[in-house]
């Protein structure tokens, strides 16, 4: 095992500890603040994927912001410190169904690549991802801001009251 | 040089940077502060004109008992001060004192860490907020947030400007493109840049978050001690690491008028400093904003200038190209 194997178990190990956590630690805080390790622990593992700037590109948006908006919106309603009992509750079909999606999903992607091997391809710097996505990745790209736009667009026209008119 | 001593060396050199410059930052702040309202600042410690408070005060800091409250939620409140000291150490370690790799460790894409590492700054606040179980402190925490999360929008727009400016991500590739007819050219972009950079470190005219006429002193009301003196210094060296990346990014770095090669590094502390003194100044000169003006500001002036020196930026590089 190379040093970047141990690396990626290592990192690997603790965004899957810490997402468990996120799931059953009852106190409501501190699972979205254990989130922000697991996710941490992501941007880990890209960079020893050599992937640097989606690394960092996944600190500073679900660090930075995704999960800091999370715990806003959680401090703005309820936020007790010390575990809460009421947080759970009991959903067999969700966990069937949430199990049962996860396992199958495991079992696939393991007996897909069981011990096959890949060569790392070149770091993926910024030059080679933007040669990349506006070269061959191009149309994709411009999809997802059109639709990133619209749902701006769409989140205005549902908070913006305008005078008036009848909701 | 065998890697594991350049290694060391760089290292030393970051930490020596990281401990020395936010302290003369916060005497520079001491006296200029003193000189502009008509006094003398501290004159005692030390001797000379009080040249040792600052240490006078970390030794004090230490022997304060360092109180968690009752109700606090104590691993969380314990680790929050070292949650906002470390992406500023981090930061720091990307910045360019000079040409020839004269940097903590030269990065492809070292604006974009920069971004990202300080960023997570904001975790801090909401965590020693929170934590604290008092209703000051997660007033001044949710302040905080929201204005952290707005101005990080035109922080990054404007440093985006300048990396479009200069075709490259890395800290010490804009500098060497930078020519002076820039500042001119990106005038906006800096302008943007140094007020929500102001905003992200949350000092005057932005300490709404801290406001202590109203909140105490917001998420900072509980600690004591060497977890509070680890805010401040937080506070001091997000001074250092916004001047420098204006520095970097808009002023030229290690461009000066003469002996880039062997006084660089010399510009770029000049400049530094410089740009400290201006903070300090702000803080000095401007009331503080209220919520509602700081939000307005953000959204209604720095975002559309930040666009439209994103436009203004890319035609020119079209038109010179």
């Amino acid at each position: 095992m190379t040093t970047a194997d141990v690396l990626m178990l290592a990192l690997g190990a603790v965004a899957v500890g810490a997402g468990a956590l996120v799931v059953t630690t009852r106190h409501l805080v501190r699972a979205g603040l254990y989130l922000v390790v697991s996710l941490g622990a992501v941007a880990g593992i890209f960079l020893v994927l050599t992937a640097e700037l989606v690394a960092w590109v996944q600190l500073l948006i679900y660090v930075g912001a995704v999960v800091v908006l999370l715990l806003f919106a959680v401090m703005l309603t309820r936020a007790p410190i010390g575990a809460a009992d009421d947080l759970d509750r009991p959903g067999w079909p969700a966990t069937l169904v949430g199990g049962g999606t996860g396992l199958g999903l495991a079992v696939l992607l393991v007996d897909a690549y069981r011990w096959s091997t890949v060569e790392l391809p070149e770091p993926g710097t910024a030059e080679r991802l933007g040669t990349e996505i506006f070269g061959s990745w191009v149309l994709p790209f411009e999809v997802l801001s059109v639709l990133l736009l619209s749902a701006l667009v769409g989140a205005i026209a549902v908070s913006v009251r305008i005078p008036g008119r009848r909701r | 040089m065998p890697v594991w001593l350049e290694l060391v060396v760089r290292v030393v050199g970051v930490v020596a940077a990281f401990l020395v410059l936010p302290l003369v930052v916060g005497q520079a702040e001491h006296k200029v502060m003193a000189h502009m309202q008509g006094r003398l600042g501290p004159m005692y410690a030390g001797g000379f004109h009080g040249w040792a408070q600052l240490i006078a005060d970390g030794v004090k800091f230490v022997q304060k008992e360092d109180v968690t409250p009752r109700e606090a939620d104590r691993a969380v409140f314990r680790l929050a001060p070292v949650v906002a000291l470390v992406p500023y150490l981090l930061a720091l370690l990307v910045i360019p004192l000079g040409p020839n790799d004269l940097v903590g460790q030269p990065l492809d894409i070292g604006l974009f860490f920069v971004l990202a590492v300080v960023g997570v700054g904001v975790v801090a606040v909401l965590m020693s907020a929170w934590a604290s179980a008092n209703k000051y402190s997660l007033l001044g925490g949710l302040r905080g947030a929201a204005q952290l999360l707005g101005y990080e929008l035109p922080l990054v727009l404007a440093a985006a400007s300048v990396a479009m400016a200069a075709g490259t991500l890395s800290l010490p590739g804009i500098v060497e493109a930078w020519r002076p007819w820039w500042l001119l050219w990106q005038a906006p972009a800096m302008l943007v840049f140094f007020v929500a950079g102001l905003a992200e470190i949350r000092r005057p005219p932005f300490d709404m978050p801290v406001a202590d006429s109203e909140l105490v002193f917001g998420y900072m009301t509980e600690y004591t001690g060497l977890r509070f003196a680890f805010f401040l210094l937080a506070e001091y060296v997000g001074i250092v690491v916004i001047a420098a990346l204006t520095t970097v990014l808009f002023l030229g770095g290690w461009q000066g008028p003469f002996g880039d090669a062997y006084l660089g590094w010399l510009w770029t502390l000049i400049k530094v400093f410089l740009v400290s003194f201006v903070i300090i100044w702000l803080r000095v000169s401007y009331p503080r904003l209220r919520e509602d003006q700081l939000q307005r500001l953000c959204w209604l002036v720095l975002v559309p200038v930040a666009l439209g020196q994103l436009v203004l930026t890319a035609g020119v590089r079209l038109a010179i190209a």
